[in-house]
């Protein structure tokens, strides 16, 4: 299929449609909308359901209730409608059942902005509903990936009866670059067997994540642990860039990820040894690769649009044994290659310490700059 | 032990959509005699194996233990908007919630209003019985002026805490639900006209003719404070003049079904 020029969110809901998307709930909220605007088109076109919701939280249940019938289902949305769906995230979770979101992120806390931003990491990657439990969560940082992954979302959360989350920044939703879409893939005809359909004669299912006796909860904590592990062992996924010969190296996601290669080429042509790596799942989060990579770097330096979220797991690899720093903006503010490009030659010339916190460095820096 | 040669007829037994366990309801509480309600009328209709349930947050949480059909368990208030995810998929199956007040009344009033709006074919079961059972009897959006209950405990004072939520008469002003009746589980009389209400109700969504909500009301005797029949007594002749039992919404198709 030929390239065309397309914008993220009308790619990403048209990829999920080709993907075999059974149903679609969502509510609107800049900077996602073109792609509940693109689904609710292409839905009923297509016969499949779409629902414009009440809220994020009407959405969010009725994506609950659609998993409940093992079909395709998704939401979408952006960071303050992200927050008001962590209660239904919770409970999609504990009930085992799989489903897609697709969080397009824009600048907070509250309202915030409606520019672009990462300030949902933490709570997407480390939780924001309540208990234990994991998402999977694909990174993409261009209109291409965010296509091919949004295909990847819909076979990982039924391989695993999991939550996946495709967490976009603003840009990569309201940008237009060629990307090649998928094929139409046909509908699943089947459902598996924990799938409610009505009893047709058989043993009834119940779908449900109470279970007031602790042991047996515990049981099923368990279950969603282990089954965490096996996906930290099978579905890491990221891309190095300059990374053979590098000596410091920059840690970056997205949009954040996408900026720091082009200051990372730029430093190349200065004769920098730097190279980048580009988590693509950041949860679960690649600790092996970057483990491997402090061996042999001299210093990190982690970028990304939020106050030092992604920073933490990096830091819990790295346990001071070399020095971290830390570059972000906030609040909608995206990074110019030229400001990165200037972290990367402050890492190469100034003195470097594993004592302190990279944020209190960074955040004095920040003060000095935009006051 | 007398024997006959009489042929034997069964006049009552268990439902097939009803399982044969002990109840968790208290003494003189009419869930049970709901969830028979629902259970019976599902099997004359014949929709038994062809229905999924919806059960929400309160004492009928566990309300898929007594009911021999696929069910799915929604978060509080939420269980509207988990059945209209069911039915959109499944437009072929019969899907119901099963909610009380603090449920539906209260953390859901969005989820319920808007399910109703958008004329969902869904059929609501709304047990309302004046407070919060689940947790001990805390005051609800339905609890009647006046009434004492663990979070009101003065009696609920209307200028500090409002006034009852009538939700059958404010649902019947939305164009998309088709059916909103309330009824009581109070004496035998009534419980006959509520299981009539439910047969419509179920039939509303079996033709396709829109959203359908029967309101029950009834007794919460643990947390009202009062016997079994003391608690049927006060529905009588205290809570039915706030909750009054009628017809609210009848669409001219609904008035036109024939069962």
């Amino acid at each position: 299929m030929a390239k065309e020029l397309i914008k993220g969110n009308t790619a990403v809901a048209e990829a999920a449609l080709r993907a075999g998307l059974q149903a679609y709930f969502g509510y609107p909220i800049t900077p996602q909308t073109e792609l509940l605007e693109h689904l609710s088109a292409r839905m009923p076109e297509l016969g499949r359901p779409f629902v414009q919701a009440e809220s994020e939280l009407g959405a969010i249940n009725m994506v609950y209730g659609a998993a409940c019938t093992g079909k395709r289902v998704m939401t979408s949305s952006s960071s303050p409608g992200v927050s008001l769906m962590m209660e239904g995230l919770s409970y999609i979770a504990g009930t085992e059942v799989p489903a897609v979101l697709v969080d397009v992120v824009r600048g907070g806390p509250g309202l915030g902005n409606i520019a672009p931003a990462q300030g949902d990491y933490n709570q997407i990657v480390h939780g924001g509903g309540h208990g234990d439990y994991h998402m999977l969560v694909l990174a993409p940082a261009s209109v291409q990936e965010a296509v091919d992954l949004t295909v990847l979302a819909f076979d990982l959360a039924e391989k695993y009866r999991n939550l996946v989350a495709v967490l976009l920044d603003g840009s990569i939703g309201q940008m237009m670059e060629p990307a090649e879409l998928p094929p139409m893939q046909p509908l699943k005809d089947d459902v598996p067997d924990w799938a409610v359909r009505g009893t047709q004669g058989g043993e009834k299912r119940i779908l449900t994540s109470i279970n007031l006796d602790p042991p047996a909860q515990e049981v099923m904590n368990l279950r969603l642990m282990t089954r965490w592990q096996e996906i930290e062992k099978n579905e890491v996924r990221y891309k190095g860039y300059f990374l053979d010969d590098a000596e410091y190296i920059v840690v970056g996601f997205g949009t954040a990820g996408r900026v720091s290669l082009s200051a990372v080429r730029a430093a190349r042509e200065k004769g920098i040894k730097v190279g980048l790596l580009r988590p693509i799942t950041v949860a679960p989060f690649p600790n092996d690769v970057l483990d491997e990579l402090t061996e042999q770097a001299k210093a990190f330096l982690v970028v990304e649009m939020n106050a030092g979220q992604m920073l933490e797991d990096v830091r819990l690899v790295v346990r001071g044994r070399k020095p971290v720093e830390f570059f972000g903006r906030m609040g909608g503010v995206v990074p110019f290659p030229d400001e990165v490009l200037t972290e990367i030659e402050r890492l190469v010339k100034e003195p470097l310490t594993t004592e302190g916190h990279p944020r209190d460095r960074w955040l004095a820096r920040l003060r000095e700059t935009i006051g | 032990m007398v024997v006959t040669d009489k042929p034997t007829k069964i006049v009552y037994h268990r439902p097939q959509a009803l399982e044969n366990v002990v109840t968790h309801y208290c003494p003189g509480c009419t869930h049970g005699v709901a969830h028979r309600l629902v259970a019976e009328v599902l099997d004359e209709m014949g929709e038994t194996e062809n229905t999924i349930g919806v059960a929400s947050v309160g004492c009928s949480v566990f309300a898929y233990n007594y009911f021999d059909i696929d069910f799915v368990e929604a978060a509080h208030g939420r269980a509207p908007a988990m059945a209209t995810g069911i039915k959109r998929v499944y437009p072929d199956r019969t899907v119901f919630t099963y909610q009380g007040d603090g449920d539906l009344a209260s953390i859901g009033t969005a989820e319920i209003v808007h399910a109703a709006g958008r004329g969902e074919r869904l059929t609501v079961i709304f047990i309302n019985n004046a407070n919060y059972g689940m947790t001990g009897g805390q005051m609800a959006p339905t609890t009647l002026p006046g009434q004492k209950t663990s979070s009101s405990p003065t009696g609920r004072d209307v200028k500090r805490q409002g006034f009852p939520i009538q939700m059958a008469e404010m649902l019947s002003t939305l164009e998309g639900a088709s059916y909103v009746v309330r009824r009581s589980l109070h004496n035998s009389r009534e419980v006959r006209r509520a299981k009539k209400a439910i047969r419509t109700a179920f039939e509303v969504q079996k033709h396709d003719l829109g959203f359908s909500l029967v309101e029950l009301l009834s007794t919460c005797p643990t947390n009202w404070g009062m016997t079994p029949p003391q608690a049927r007594e006060w529905i009588d002749s205290t809570m039915i003049n706030a909750f009054p039992l009628g017809d609210y919404k009848i669409s001219s198709a609904v008035a036109d079904l024939e069962i």
